[in-house]
């Protein structure tokens, strides 16, 4: 087959514009082939090359006592003491999973799971932050409500299915993460996918290519032509022509996958594995000359000798095929065959498809004729950088005066809805899919602030959350990025963790906007700040602009991964009320933040700001909530977010573990209006409950940090009891709640319907 | 030659992935429909070395003994000769 | 005393199962590679859970043509011990050491939560430890776990006193909210006619230390250990 002939169509529909193709020229000193015009396509697209966001990123902190590796490898690394270290890492998959939300989240888990276990990781815990657009017509803007409301809710059918089969299958649990909806993303879902591996500190394995004259491995499954230009699909936007992309979706297979880790894993034990690198986005090629650009090598493949699915594939769709579940290997040279054998056993491909080399190319043959041939750091180091211009948005004008029904019927009405509301609202529909306990390891499982898993063998666990707020980021991206890193942090105290580091996962609309520069611009000094000061450093993470449909793009919808580490298991803590009659305790204050809180947003009232937070007052909550946790002195802890104290009460009165619920009498203080102490969402507050004999240890170690601690009542009872300065507002049945609030998304999700346009 | 070999769930089984899919079609508004049963179908290939009444046994055999579970499922065989090399 | 939990490519409880073993009943414990087809060493063959060979065709469907299934059925002829966990289940369905099959759950969807199963029966290996009609907090985590057999079948299994665990709520009340998955009759876990082989959907390797919030499930392992040991010393 003779290759097409170079021309500016070609060009431009590789997704490359003229600066970039003449610098290409300048690279190699020639016109490139079409192979090689592929290669460079897919390693300078947005999503391989961060060439929009890197300069960015830089400012981010990445360096810790903990941080043994930063970004750049395939995920971050982290010391946890014992000799033991976790790897982990989050990544997008949210176009794929728009086009074919099952297929698309499926290999966005299989990916994140390779990411893990080629750095020598076993991944023991997974868990995905998703945003879809509302599941019903009454949440929905739009005048076409129904039929998007209906898309919607098979997107996240779709999705939650996907995520489930992939990672059931293979044997991790998900043990968490968040579900959340918004206009914006109706037509621009957010699949975000987590995993954490535990590893030896000694045995950490790297994607290099080192020593010349070694042999590259080919393993896993055969080379299709999945996902040719998956990449540069991620670096488009989507218009009506998308569905048309459907074929360059992937298939995942998490049999294949399993069998791939446990081979791996073998051969990494056996020590014959000098690099590993698994094949994601741009497959072969990104996988090929990132490994020799790491190891400053060269890498040479014979093509023809590459595993094919299908029948007359050309080098160029097998350097750009996105096929799952392979990976790369370059083993010691004279370890080989013991390596193919351990392939073997596990019934899997291994090839040996070229070597490495001295000098720093990536060159591709067939039949011994060169077909491309780069130099590494032409598609990796000297890939575009941009310098996007950022605008900031028009100045808001002042806050719009909100009249707000000071009513008790009209606040407990409020609460009512918000706690139906599918923010709010159980997600166990999303959670039950999940398997969450495999490995046995889960000891607090989804639907508390955060997620603990035990280290078998050791007193020690860790504890992880996932976390976003786009309403607070679109906002003010800056403050908002601030209060995620605060909120995340503040999730893994609450469970007896203490934060270590975090990954990201940045989403963003056009980067070719510079109001969305901005926002990325305000979001990356936002983390930065709080990161500086929770001592929580970045180990890596993923952008991914052009979340837009249509030119409607999403809001700034930074996720973090944040992970923390337990040091004794016996001193874990959820968020419910574990007994009647114990004393309630709020650690912080109530301000008058309903700017951009949930409640606003339920009863569609428009706002300006967010919330204020003070990163001192927020550390010395923290401190002191994880004091009382480890000294033993509080039955549960829980952070007041979305919602406010009303919801968070309602939280801890009834847990995702379907124990009987506790109820609460409490009575809220101070000159504030009544909404804002049930709905205010100021940062730096949880709620804790403590047995009578300990709370004055409890409220002695907050005065001690300086922080303020107000006994709000009681647990007990059949009702949540609200009063404010002594006056009723709100009483409720805890079980009436608790239904409403455990039925509302799997009742809209049960509404039988196979409509998908 | 290719064979194809479907599978069914026995009509005693309940299946409810045929009356999911049957109450959705009634929900988009298609008429008439009385039941929808899901079932399972396979594309065999087989090499041209075997007469169509050995290829015929050959697949029978892999229907009934992997492919379908007798407990729950029925299997039928049907040989494609068009296909024949 | 020695048991053997069979790996088949894609199983993923093995680890869990052999955990159990190992440190919480502290018993010696080997991984069976499938492909192995002497189970000459063992008093005891756990089938743990997973998706073995992928289960694409039907839950256990290949690996039922396995070697050490081959084995198993020996071993199982001679009297010895088998426990089919979720996957293992399906597997000893699929090839005859049970009756019956595993369908997709009724609500077509994969379900992971603790349920309430029942003892219906202490005169097994498996459940001599327990009270009859204690309930146990176990976990399932399944999709296809829609026990079904033909009328003739579930005679025969209440007649023999076969159905050894059924789903319940936590008083021990047989209601249809209880069944997760619409196992005929709210079947949980059933044996074969010579009672030395249980299947059971629910996983008690995971709900067999405090700190996994339920220590129900470990009952049956202890069980099976008393059992084990009885057998030794009388021979």
């Amino acid at each position: 087959m003779k290759d097409p002939e170079i021309t500016p169509e070609l060009i431009a529909s590789h997704g490359l514009n003229q600066e970039e193709y003449a610098r290409i020229i300048q690279l190699i000193g020639r016109i490139p082939t079409f192979t090689e015009l592929g290669i460079f396509s897919v390693m300078w697209s947005e999503h391989c090359s961060y060439k929009s966001s890197k300069v960015h990123l830089r400012r981010l902190p990445t360096k810790g006592d903990c941080v043994l590796q930063g970004p750049g490898e395939n995920a971050g690394i982290i010391d946890i003491g014992g000799g033991l270290a976790a790897a982990f890492k989050i990544e997008s998959h949210n176009h794929p999973s728009f086009i074919e939300p099952y297929q698309g989240a499926a290999t966005g888990v299989g990916g994140i799971l390779r990411d893990i276990f080629t750095m020598g990781a076993r991944p023991v815990a997974a868990m995905n932050s998703l945003h879809f657009g509302p599941l019903s017509v009454s949440d929905c803007a739009a005048a076409d409500e129904a039929v998007i409301a209906a898309r919607n809710r098979s997107i996240m059918r779709g999705v939650v299915k996907g995520v489930g089969d992939y990672g059931n299958s293979f044997g991790v649990p998900t043990v968490g993460g968040e579900v959340k909806f918004g206009d914006c993303y109706s037509k621009n879902p957010l699949v975000n996918a987590f995993t954490l591996g535990l590893m030896r500190k000694d045995q950490i394995f790297y994607g290099r290519a080192a020593g010349v004259g070694n042999p590259v491995i080919y393993v896993g499954a055969k080379t299709g032509r999945d996902g040719i230009h998956g990449a540069t699909m991620a670096s488009e936007e989507f218009d009506d022509q998308s569905q048309s992309k459907r074929p360059t979706v992937q298939v995942g297979d998490p049999f294949l996958e399993k069998l791939l880790l446990e081979a791996c894993l073998e051969v990494m034990r056996a020590g014959a594995v000098v690099g590993i690198q698994d094949m994601g986005a741009a497959g072969l090629t990104s996988s090929s000359c990132e490994m020799g650009g790491r190891a400053g090598t060269g890498v040479e493949i014979e093509i023809d000798l590459v595993p094919q699915r299908e029948t007359r594939m050309t080098p160029y769709e097998i350097m750009l095929s996105e096929s799952q579940e392979r990976m790369l290997i370059v083993a010691d040279a004279g370890r080989v065959r013991e390596v193919l054998d351990v392939f073997k056993k596990w019934e899997l491909d291994a090839v040996v498809i070229g070597h490495v080399t001295s000098d720093g190319l990536l060159r591709v043959k067939k039949n011994s004729k060169v077909v491309a041939e780069i130099p590494n750091a032409a598609l990796t180091d000297s890939a575009p950088v941009y310098n996007r211009p950022i605008a900031a948005p028009d100045a808001s004008s002042a806050p719009p005066a909100i009249d707000l029904d000071p009513s008790p019927a009209a606040l407990e009405q409020s609460f009512r809805q918000l706690i139906a509301s599918p923010a709010i609202a159980s997600k166990e529909w999303v959670y039950e899919q999940y398997d969450h306990m495999v490995r046995t390891n889960t000891v607090v499982m989804p639907g508390s602030d955060a997620a603990v898993i035990r280290i078998k063998e050791t007193r020690r666990g860790l504890a992880m959350t996932l976390d976003s707020n786009a309403r607070y980021c679109n906002a003010d991206p800056r403050a908002g990025a601030r209060l995620v890193v605060a909120e995340a942090c503040r999730n893994l105290v609450c469970s007896g963790g203490r934060p270590l580091a975090l990954t990201n996962c940045l989403n963003f609309a056009s980067p070719e906007r510079p109001k969305v520069m901005y926002q990325f611009s305000e979001t990356i000094t936002g983390m930065a700040e709080a990161c500086e000061a929770f001592s929580t450093p970045v180990t890596g993470g993923n952008v991914s602009f052009y979340n837009e449909t249509e030119g409607r793009g999403i809001f700034p919808t930074p996720v973090i991964g944040m992970v923390g580490i337990v040091e004794d298991m016996h001193r874990v803590t959820t968020q419910w009320f574990k007994n009647d009659d114990r004393a309630i305790v709020l650690l912080g204050e109530t301000h008058n933040d309903l700017a951009a809180s949930l409640h606003l947003e339920v009863i569609g009232k428009p706002s300006t700001g967010v919330p204020m937070l003070d990163l001192s007052r927020e550390r010395a909550v923290q401190e002191t909530c994880l004091k009382m946790i480890q000294d033993g002195l509080i039955e549960s802890a829980h952070d007041c977010s979305d919602g406010g104290i009303a919801i968070a009460l309602a939280e801890c009165c009834f847990s995702s573990y379907r124990r009987d619920s506790v109820g609460c009498d409490v009575d809220l203080t101070g000159e504030l209006p009544a909404i804002a102490l049930l709905f205010s969402e100021s940062p730096s507050r949880i709620i804790v409950s403590a047995e009578s004999q300990n709370l004055d240890r409890v409220l002695e170690i907050a005065r001690n940090n300086g922080v303020i601690a107000s006994v709000l009542g009681r647990t007990g009872g059949k009702s949540i009891r609200i009063t404010i300065n002594g006056d009723p507002v709100i009483d409720v049945l805890v079980h009436e709640i608790e239904q409403a609030w455990r039925a509302s998304i799997s009742c809209l999700m049960e509404v039988p319907s196979l409509a998908t346009t | 030659m290719k064979a194809r070999v479907y599978v069914t769930l026995k009509p005693s089984v309940l299946d409810p992935q045929g009356k999911a899919i049957h109450h959705a079609v009634e929900g988009i508004g298609y008429h008439g429909i009385t039941d929808v049963r899901q079932g399972k179908y396979f594309e065999v290939a087989v090499d041209g070395s075997l007469s169509p009444d050995e290829a015929r046994a050959e697949v029978e055999r892999i229907a009934r003994d992997v492919l379908s579970n007798p407990v729950i499922e029925d299997y039928r065989v049907e040989l494609d000769s068009s296909t024949e090399a | 005393m020695k048991f053997g939990v069979v790996v088949f490519p894609g199983s993923n409880c093995d680890h869990d199962t052999y955990h159990v073993i190992s440190k919480v009943i502290g018993q010696p414990v080997d991984f069976i590679w499938h492909r192995q087809d002497n189970l000459s060493d063992y008093d005891a063959i756990i089938l743990p859970g997973g998706f073995a060979y992928g289960d694409y065709l039907r839950t256990g469907a290949i690996a039922r043509f396995s070697p050490v299934m081959g084995a198993v059925k020996q071993f199982a002829s001679r009297g010895g011990i088998v426990l089919g966990i979720c996957n293992g289940f399906q597997i000893l369905c699929e090839a005859g050491l049970l009756p019956g099959a595993l369908l997709r759950n009724d609500k077509l969807k994969f379900v992971c939560k603790h349920v309430n199963i029942r003892v219906e029966t202490t005169d097994t290996p498996f459940t001599l430890r327990c009270q009859r009609g204690q309930t146990l907090s176990v976990p399932i985590a399944h999709g296809d776990g829609n026990y079904f057999c033909d009328e003739q079948t579930l005679d025969e299994l209440r007649r023999e006193n076969r159905i050894i665990f059924r789903y319940s709520d936590a008083r021990g009340l047989i209601t249809p909210e209880a069944n997760p998955n619409g196992s005929l009759d709210s079947i949980a876990g059933i044996c074969n006619r010579e009672r030395n082989v249980l299947g059971l959907m629910p996983h008690p390797e995971r709900a067999s230390e405090e700190i996994l919030s339920s220590a129900d499930g470990r009952i049956i392992f202890y069980s099976l250990a008393d059992t084990l040991a009885e057998l030794a010393k009388a021979s």
